[in-house]
């Protein structure tokens, strides 16, 4: 039949009104939420179990995250990308807690230097991205409290061993330095003692690798101890413009009190009016 | 003799007088004299009329005695704020007690003491000046005075005088007279300029060889610097970085000189990152020593970039390329650091081989000469 009966024309004339024209979009929204609470109600939630040693569930989760973050520069096996990002196999849980703890992964601009910026992924995260790192290869491991503990520890002798090994890039308080072509030291006065150690262990960028076969734990606690004494020190003069020596005190010296002498020479010259 | 002079009205408005007429009275052919009417000749007037002073310029506080209440008022004002720091001081010194404090809590307490002493004392004397010159300056009378200039010339009697009494001292010293005298005194002046001429010997001694030769030598260990700990080669990580002295530097004549001299950077490389064949040789498995003493002006060189495998020097940036042989690639360095040869002992310690092959740090005019 070519033509409908006129009782099934008049119902889907009627079905026709009855429909509002918003209605494909209000079942749209409904099938999504669906799906979307469905998922959410069974997949797995990724809360790792605070167990000792690594758990197949950290490990899961770090290379989830691994996998979702940091692969596009860094390969799919850790392998590296030539360009974008070295390889991982090998660098230790040390590395990462380093450098996602600081900010300066996920690599936001590639420019002379990976900056330090607001910590992207909590700590659980990290631990479980270090996790993953770790079991691709052996490397530095991430120092423990009893590595960190620097009360007991020569901190004049840290004065020495970092003048001699940090203070040419770091500068002699700690608060960074330049080096070539837009790299740079940066300043230590809010580093944790972990990053510290974690630093000197790896060696991150431009920085060289301080090994523990050439600068013992002990060596390395005690240099931490230095560090984090003097910069809690008070100045005695109340105002360290920035601890980097006669660049800024100079500017202070000439602006400020050679510029008060020559005021006060002008206005004794000058006449009342 | 001095006198004041008050040119122009009272009342403070400048009065400022025209340009001076001549009064040169010659008849040589020259212009007005006038300076702004010069003819092309360009002869100035024979004489100037003194154009004497400009008109006094009076201040609000000569004129107006409001404005001098208000500069006494201002002037009281620093020397009231100079009382308020006398006060700040005194009361800074007895309040604060660094007494019984210690470390960073005693740091502090001293510190804040002596900025607020410093403080008070600053505006005590500071304000006392500047109250004074204040006062000087808006309220004192501040006329313009002449001093008329004395003529420097003595008398013709005064001048016989004085010559008289030269001659006459002369002649009692009896110079002339007594050669004895004479000859003993110039024989006593001329060897005072031996005096001047025989401390220059403390110029010296010159170095000699002493710059050529450091502390380095076969089979003397790498030992880092300061804490004086010997290195394996196995212990060297990759891109790792070592500040190494020789053993035995401090038991040495002059320690300080030897250590300037021998100070020596020790760098692991990937040993296929090294090409130059000298420099693959007198490595040990990708570790490479150079000497610390920038050869530009002899600053020590320690910023080493692990992944650019460049050394920088941070007095004036000379940059140097560890897999190049420390070849310069930027700055003023003239000449490439000169390499430590490295062997490894018995035990497994890094040892050198031998001295550095040419002498370290900046040039000098012997240095080819070794």
């Amino acid at each position: 039949m070519t033509r409908l009966s006129k009782p099934l024309a008049v119902l889907r004339g009627l079905s026709r009104r009855r429909r509002h024209r918003l209605a494909p979009v209000v079942l749209l929204l409904l099938a999504l939420g669906a799906t979307g609470g469905a998922y959410a109600a069974f997949a797995p939630t990724g809360k790792a179990a605070a167990a000792a040693g690594v758990s197949t569930q950290t490990l899961e989760q770090g290379r989830d995250l691994y996998l979702k973050n940091c692969a596009t520069c860094h390969g799919l096996n850790a392998e590296g990308s030539g360009t974008d990002g070295p390889s991982l196999i090998g660098v230790g849980a040390a590395s990462v807690d380093f450098q996602v703890g600081t900010g300066r992964m996920p690599a936001k601009e590639l420019g002379a230097q990976i900056q330090a910026k607001r910590q992207f992924f909590n700590d659980e995260q990290i631990s479980a991205l270090a996790a993953y790192v770790a079991s691709l290869g052996p490397g530095p491991a991430i120092p423990s409290d009893k590595d960190l503990d620097y009360s007991n520890s020569n901190i004049a002798q840290g004065g020495e061993i970092y003048r001699t090994n940090c203070a040419m890039c770091h500068n002699f308080a700690g608060s960074g330095g330049a080096l070539t072509r837009g790299k740079y030291a940066p300043s230590l006065k809010k580093t944790t003692p972990r990053h510290m150690y974690e630093a000197m262990l790896t060696g991150p960028q431009s920085m060289p690798v301080f090994g523990d076969g050439t600068m013992t734990p002990d060596e390395k606690r005690e240099i931490i101890g230095f560090l984090k004494t003097t910069s809690a020190e008070p100045s005695p003069g109340g105002f360290a413009l920035g601890k980097i020596g006669p660049v800024s005190e100079g500017a202070v010296g000439w602006l400020v009190g050679l510029g008060a002498l020559v005021a006060c020479a002008v206005w004794l010259g000058a006449k009342a009016r | 003799m001095t006198e004041r002079i008050h040119d122009g009205t009272a009342g403070g408005t400048d009065d400022v007088q025209g340009l001076p007429e001549t009064t040169d009275t010659t008849d040589a052919p020259h212009g007005d004299g006038d300076l702004a009417t010069r003819d092309g000749h360009g002869e100035l007037p024979a004489r100037f009329e003194n154009p004497g002073l400009p008109a006094h310029v009076y201040r609000r506080s000569d004129i107006d005695p409001k404005a001098a209440i208000r500069r006494e008022r201002e002037v009281a004002t620093f020397f009231g704020l100079s009382t308020l720091g006398t006060v700040l001081f005194i009361v800074a010194y007895f309040a604060i007690k660094p007494a019984g404090k210690s470390g960073n809590d005693l740091l502090r307490t001293v510190g804040l003491e002596t900025k607020l002493l410093g403080l008070g004392l600053g505006i005590a004397l500071f304000c006392i000046g500047a109250g004074a010159i204040h006062w000087a300056k808006t309220l004192m009378p501040d006329d313009e005075i002449i001093s008329v200039r004395k003529p420097m010339r003595s008398s013709d009697e005064d001048r016989a005088d004085a010559i008289a009494a030269l001659k006459d001292g002369a002649a009692g010293a009896g110079l002339g007279r007594r050669k004895l005298i004479r000859n003993s005194l110039l024989g006593a002046l001329a060897p005072l300029g031996l005096l001047a001429i025989i401390p220059l010997r403390d110029l010296g001694p010159l170095p000699g060889a002493s710059l050529a030769y450091t502390a380095w030598g076969p089979g003397k260990r790498l030992v880092t610097d300061p804490t004086g700990r010997p290195i394996k080669a196995a212990d060297v990580p990759i891109g790792g970085v070592i500040h190494v002295q020789p053993e035995g530097v401090d038991e040495m004549a002059h320690p300080l000189n030897e250590r300037a001299k021998a100070t020596t950077l020790v760098i692991r490389l990937e040993p296929d990152e090294i090409t130059d064949p000298k420099q693959k040789k007198w490595a040990v498995d990708g570790i490479v020593a150079y000497s610390k003493v920038c050869t530009h002006v002899g600053c020590p060189v320690g910023l080493y970039e692990q992944q650019t495998h460049h050394l920088l020097c941070p007095c004036h940036q000379s940059t140097f390329d560890v897999t190049k042989d420390c070849a310069v690639i930027f700055g003023p360095a003239a000449r490439p650091l000169p390499q430590l040869p490295l062997a490894v002992d018995s035990a497994g310690y890094l040892v050198s081989s031998e001295d550095y092959q040419e002498p370290v740090g900046p040039s000098f005019w012997e240095r080819g000469r070794r």
